[in-house]
């Protein structure tokens, strides 16, 4: 069977967007769970936040996070890339600034915390 | 030319349907050698039933679009040097057609969709009245010019993700057509167009995957294009209210 034409950046985007989609979809309905149970069941939302608390839950909330990251960013490329009849160096360029003022925000957000 | 004294190592996808079955063939590897240059060696020398198409030779009438290594390529333009990896090609007919015989994909679903997505000229004068003068500097003129170089090959039909899982998808050459056509200052029925490209398998179903115009041979920009309708389609939707 044929090949598909696929190793470029553009289409690695897009499966990185729909990837990082479907994980989170099924993440959120455990989420809103979790959250829940802070009306429901406190005992149990106090045992899970202790159990968040070990380093390897960390770990996974960093996906979690990178996912969401990654989803909204892609998101935010999509609606660029369709809704501005901008040519690709401004996109390009406009892409550039905000990653540096996101990265620059983020060093200084740390820093503050 | 130089002959060196090596070989390709070419497999061609041979037959159609349920008897598709791959051949293998050495071809002589010459200093300057495009995969149409391959196939027509196969042909003279080897086999003369192989099946393909080309006219030009010179990347002009876009008959001759083949999968080389698993990519959709003008193969009359494309180097074997280019694309091979020790010495090895793989020859397929273009992706997402169905194959009349060995390299020949039928090509009528493709330009059937170039007629469904309204791609032609609705004229605003008859023969009769003097020719509209066009300002070659005017925005939708400038637009309309970033199309006008698609030779029909497909490749960018072949490459699309999209026209793979959904059978009713116009694709990015007859959407880009359309999009060409809507902005032509001297074409009459831009509603016919966007009424178009604008119901299932239009425009709207494209998911900005690029691989169009990462293969497009002539370095156009479907993708932009495809962009535009979406554009001019909603703009058109929330005017009317429909």
């Amino acid at each position: 069977m044929k090949r598909p034409a696929r190793t470029h950046p553009l289409w690695l985007a897009y499966i990185l967007h729909r990837l990082s989609g479907l994980i989170l979809a099924l993440f959120l309905p455990v989420h809103f769970y979790v959250l829940s149970q802070a009306i429901t069941n406190p005992a149990l939302l106090d045992g899970f936040l202790k159990f968040a608390e070990i380093p390897v839950v960390k770990v996974a909330e960093y996906g979690l996070v990178f996912l969401l990251a990654v989803h909204m960013f892609g998101g935010l490329r999509l609606m660029a890339l369709e809704w501005l009849p901008w040519t690709a160096p401004q996109k390009t360029l406009a892409a550039g600034a905000v990653g540096a003022a996101f990265f620059l925000s983020t060093i200084f957000f740390l820093q503050a915390v | 030319m130089e002959v060196k004294a090596e070989f390709l190592n070419v497999t061609v996808s041979r037959g159609s349907g349920d008897g598709v079955y791959q051949e293998a063939f050495q071809v002589p590897a010459y200093d300057n050698q495009t995969v149409l240059d391959v196939v027509s060696w196969i042909q003279q020398n080897v086999d003369p039933t192989l099946t393909y198409r080309f006219a030009c030779r010179v990347g002009m009438c876009g008959s001759c679009a083949m999968m080389v290594n698993g990519q959709p390529r003008w193969t009359c333009r494309t180097h074997v040097k280019k694309v091979s990896t020790n010495q090895k090609l793989k020859i397929e007919p273009l992706r997402n057609l169905p194959v009349i015989k060995d390299l020949v994909a039928d090509m009528d679903p493709f330009f059937g969709k170039w007629v469904e997505a309204e791609g032609v000229h609705h004229p605003t004068r008859t023969r009769y009245e003097p020719i509209e003068q066009i300002d070659p500097q005017d925005a939708a003129r400038t637009t309309a010019n970033e199309g006008i170089e698609c030779i029909n090959c497909a490749v960018c039909y072949a490459a699309c993700d999209t026209v793979t899982n959904n059978a009713d998808y116009l694709g990015p050459a007859a959407l880009q057509r359309a999009w060409t056509v809507y902005n032509d200052v001297k074409d009459a029925d831009k509603s016919a167009i966007l009424d178009a490209v604008s119901g299932k398998g239009g425009c709207h179903s494209c998911h900005s995957i690029g691989s169009c115009t990462h293969y497009c041979p002539n370095e156009l920009n479907p993708m932009q294009a495809i962009a535009g309708l979406k554009r001019a389609t909603s703009k058109s939707f929330f005017k009317k209210g429909r």
